[in-house]
């Protein structure tokens, strides 16, 4: 981590300015298992930099102490269901939705050589 | 027929003055002439409609009534309609006919009510002015150069318009009452969990609301009582009573404490401003009293909505992998390939763009200082309007910052776009309901005021836009071209 940290700032002081490089986007696209061509790529170092820039905004509020909120009505449960079966069997028409089928299985490229 | 309120709608189908095959061929004729120009309506399923329409006669005829039996809509393309094209404005969903209807769908069905088809929007509710749609940009009615808002921009622009007397949209940040307020219009986003979100196609989901545009509060009262209520296929909808909202909507004002919230008159334009005033004079004439609050924390929303957001969307859209549904490239090498490539021709710009951002605050090494440090923030927003709402019945303000922008003006710099929805995003951090109404004009294009409600407040927020309403004409203009 260190290291990163290290090479990403001189990226920045000697590259590019942002706070974000473009190794980070790579690394970022890859994770989120998006393409990015060539032409796109320097259009999200910098508007990716200027959102991060943005929210880091956020890093000056005091919220020691403070649970973080992850549902806007506080006190609600998830509510359970009994365990029974409500639905019928549809995979015929949801399948025609789908871009490659085979005897009732959704078809991918090889992944076992 | 396009200007009459849907009780003198439901009036005249009850009394067989109209038929709904006959409203619904008129409204049908209209986005055939008119949508060339907005590219409002994407998908128009005009066969369908009026078979809907025959159905909702033959129930009239055996003596059936209801508010919105035999109505006309139009339906956001968030909404999965079952055998209808369901695109949420992306090329990923461009090939996907939707299995089966949203439970808002298929509620306002049974109401009787005839979908005339599918609004444009900004990819996957993704934009602040419907130019991210896969299908183009939505013109605003008001002024075809400028955009209509967004997300729902398309919804906004046909009800503006009188292509359809209800429209339904979705609310994640603003995404109804940011483009009601562009199109001089009526956008109610509900209580979190007040209407079901089942079969609507997810984008962060501790913020989205399903919602409608209508011309006016008393519209909107009839639609809504039919969306809301509790939903076993939305693990988040709430199950509590819904209110007889058009009952409710002539319930007294007087002595109704009005907060007004500081840091939306600050740094406020001066005409935007004198709307809001100018408004507040009308409640007062209610008896209603005003109350100056201050929720410090609520200039934080912004930057931790784009945090929060984000988030939920990358986890949520993570789901769009060229397997079972959508996009596939063509002859990928491998499974990874498949992803990349799907995922990178079938999203926009925009859509990518926040997939990354939410990807880069929840990675290791930065969730703590993004994404729980921007749930915390969540908290101490939340916890202001709480403690405001202890002091006031309601929060009265500006929609937007500024009129409808031209289109192409903030595309190429995000944070700038973000920053429109800077009086919307708080309601929805906090799960609140709000809406927003027509107050007058800057530039000669519409403004929106704004209400915010405790949780669950919907019948005192319709009531005092219904009464505001009585009061005032602004709802009742209809856009150049368009009367």
């Amino acid at each position: 981590m260190i290291h990163r940290a290290y090479f990403c700032a001189l990226a920045r002081i000697f590259d590019t300015h942002m706070s974000l490089t473009r190794q980070d986007v790579e690394k970022i696209a890859h994770l989120a298992r998006l393409s990015i061509t060539e032409q796109e790529m320097p259009v999200y170092v910098t508007s990716l930099s200027s959102i991060v820039d943005f929210v880091a905004e956020l890093s000056r509020v005091e919220t020691s102490g403070v649970e973080p909120m992850a549902h806007p009505l506080d006190g609600q449960r998830q509510r359970l269901r009994p365990d029974v079966v409500s639905e019928s069997d549809h995979h015929e028409k949801y399948q025609l939705n789908a871009p490659s089928v085979q005897a009732g299985l959704y078809v991918v490229p090889r992944v076992i050589e | 027929m396009h200007n009459l309120s849907l009780g003198e709608l439901a009036d005249r189908l009850a009394g067989r003055q109209i038929s709904s095959v006959e409203l619904t061929r008129h409204f049908l004729a209209r986005i055939e002439r008119l949508n060339p120009s907005l590219n409002a309506v994407i998908t128009v399923t005009a066969a369908q409609a009026v078979d809907s329409a025959a159905a909702a006669d033959r129930r009239l005829a055996a003596g059936e009534r209801g508010r919105l039996l035999g109505i006309p809509l139009i339906h956001k393309d968030i909404f999965c309609t079952d055998g209808v094209r369901t695109s949420c404005g992306s090329r990923m969903l461009d090939n996907f006919t939707a299995p089966y209807d949203a439970t808002i769908v298929a509620r306002l069905k049974a109401a009787g009510a005839v979908m005339l088809g599918k609004a444009n929007m900004d990819e996957f509710a993704m934009g602040s002015s419907n130019e991210t749609s896969y299908y183009g940009p939505v013109k605003n009615p008001w002024d075809t150069t400028k955009v209509p808002g967004g997300s729902s921009g398309g919804s906004a622009a046909a009800l503006a318009a009188r292509l359809a007397p209800v429209c339904t949209g979705t609310d994640t940040g603003g995404s109804i009452r940011q483009p009601a307020a562009l199109t001089g219009i009526t956008g109610v986003k509900p209580t979190y969990g007040r209407v079901s979100r089942y079969g609507m196609i997810a984008f962060a989901s501790s913020l989205d609301q399903a919602g409608v545009f209508t011309r006016t509060a008393a519209d909107a009262a009839a639609v809504l009582q039919i969306m809301a209520g509790f939903d076993p296929n939305d693990s988040t909808s709430v199950d509590t009573p819904v209110p007889d909202y058009p009952a409710l909507l002539d319930a007294p004002l007087k002595g109704l404490k009005i907060g007004l919230l500081r840091e939306f008159f600050d740094g406020l334009e001066d005409r935007n401003a004198a709307l809001i005033h100018d408004a507040l004079k009308t409640y007062l004439s209610f008896g209603a009293d005003t109350v100056e609050v201050s929720l410090p924390h609520l200039p934080l929303s912004v930057p931790t909505y784009y945090v929060v957001a984000p988030a939920e969307c990358s986890s949520n859209l993570s789901r769009f992998d060229g397997v079972r549904f959508g996009h596939r490239c063509a002859q990928p090498r491998d499974l990874e390939e498949l992803y990349k490539r799907s995922r990178g021709e079938g999203f926009g710009a925009e859509v990518k763009r926040r997939i990354m951002t939410g990807t880069y605050v929840l990675s290791a090494g930065y969730f703590d200082a993004y994404y729980l440090k921007a749930q915390k923030v969540r908290r101490l927003i939340t916890d202001d309007f709480r403690a405001a709402f202890e002091k006031v019945d309601l929060l009265v303000g500006p929609t937007t910052p500024t009129p409808a922008f031209a289109i192409g003006a903030k595309v190429n710099d995000p944070v700038t776009m973000y920053l429109n929805d800077i009086y919307t995003i708080g309601a929805n951090l906090a799960g609140l309901p709000g809406l927003s109404i027509p107050c007058g004009y800057v530039d000669g294009l519409p403004m929106g005021l704004q209400l915010i409600g405790p949780h669950f407040s919907e019948a005192r927020l319709l009531g005092a836009a219904h009464q505001f309403q009585r009061a005032t004409a602004w709802h009742a203009h209809a856009p150049g071209g368009y009367e």
